[in-house]
């Protein structure tokens, strides 16, 4: 008799742990494939994430970006609320040039970009009487420096209220205007007499 | 079906490279980076033996992305003098400090807005804010962190300021 019943017990438990153990088993295994699905899909958009983020680090950092720019200081070059494309191989290459439009960060406050024309590079004379000044003044700009205007000689702060600035805050060369559609094309000809001049300068040196 | 192993080879060679590179040059940009200390300016923190072993630094890149520096720091900066050249300093005076300077054409100096006074600790054998100035905050690369290569001189870098170096306090007071 007590055999039977440990028998009948025994049969049960078999019966109900396999019945556990496929259920648990059917239940994890599903479980299981849910979590890889979902934790798979999620580290996959987050690498790619994480991908193209590097990317546009990258081209932004040493290709070029688009920039929006204000203020009066280039006019007329360009008027505010302007789009440019500034390429930045030319500042890591060290190839800016006499007359070129740069932007950088400004001396005085670095989460603030200014936009001027490099009328000397270290070693270059300048001059650097304000407009109103009677006499005419002139600096050698010191080495890994740079002299920066703006092309609105009236209306800018610049290298001639601030003096040279060095070569490593320049960010990047405007080479390409964007918008208005009516003005679009490169800027690399142009503007004051005083580029001119001293472009002349150089060139007949 | 060699060349067919072949060419799965280098397209997953390819792929890594784009995935590899883009994300090596954004850490080291944007995170961390990792340089060689080079001359005996910042002696003793950096270099202590000189000449023998050079330091290898961690330079945080992170923190200073809002240009955000304590007075004491050791920074790296892009040299004024050298657009290609980066200089290992600490930092002495913040923007609106009063400084005494040691060999500058002025004897004290205000801090102009958006600059530091960056000096090394070797005075006299250091090419620093004595020569050139105070230097604009825009050309702040890093900070450094942690010194990593000597490995027996493994430490966290803490700021502090040389004895008497430093802001005059009776300015802030005020």
């Amino acid at each position: 008799m007590t055999a039977e019943i440990v028998a009948k017990q025994f049969l049960e438990a078999v019966r109900s742990k396999d019945l556990l153990w496929w259920l648990s088993g059917r239940s994890e295994h599903t479980l299981v494939d849910m979590f890889r699905n979902v934790f798979g899909k999620t580290l996959g958009i987050l690498g790619y994430t994480i991908q193209y983020g590097c990317i546009a680090h990258c081209a932004f950092e040493y290709i070029g970006e688009f920039v929006v720019l204000s203020g009066p200081s280039m006019e007329p070059t360009i008027v505010n609320h302007d789009i440019v494309f500034s390429e930045r191989l030319s500042r890591h290459l060290c190839k800016i040039q006499k007359g070129d439009i740069v932007i950088a960060k400004s001396p005085f406050d670095p989460n603030m970009n200014i936009c001027k024309r490099v009328i000397g590079l270290e070693g270059d004379k300048v001059c650097t009487s304000v407009l109103s000044d009677l006499l005419k003044t002139h600096t050698y700009v010191p080495k890994g420096h740079v002299w920066l205007e703006g092309d609105n000689f009236r209306n800018s702060t610049d290298s001639r209220n601030y003096g040279p600035i060095p070569y490593a805050l320049i960010r990047g060369r405007v080479c390409l205007k964007l918008w208005p559609p009516q003005s679009f094309g490169t800027l690399s000809e142009s503007p004051t007499k005083a580029i001119i001049k001293s472009q002349s300068g150089s060139n007949s040196d | 079906m060699a060349q067919q192993a072949g060419r799965r080879y280098l397209r997953a060679f390819v792929s890594g490279f784009f995935v590899a590179v883009p994300v090596t040059v954004t850490v080291l940009d944007r995170l961390a980076y990792v340089a060689r200390v080079e001359g005996v300016s910042m002696q003793p923190s950096l270099n202590p033996e000189g000449g023998s072993e050079d330091d290898v630094v961690l330079l945080d890149r992170w923190s200073v992305r809002n240009f955000q520096v304590q007075r004491g720091d050791v920074v790296s900066v892009l040299s004024p003098r050298n657009p290609q050249q980066k200089i290992i300093k600490r930092v002495i005076g913040l923007e609106g400090d009063f400084i005494r300077t040691l060999s500058y054409k002025n004897r004290y100096v205000r801090i102009p807005d958006g600059h530091l006074w960056i000096e090394g600790d070797h005075h006299g054998h250091s090419l620093d804010s004595n020569n050139f100035g105070p230097v604009s905050m825009g050309l702040l690369h890093g900070r450094a962190s942690h010194i990593i290569w000597p490995p027996n001189r493994w430490q966290r870098m803490k700021p502090s300021l040389p004895p008497n170096r430093g802001p005059l306090e009776t300015e802030d007071d005020d």
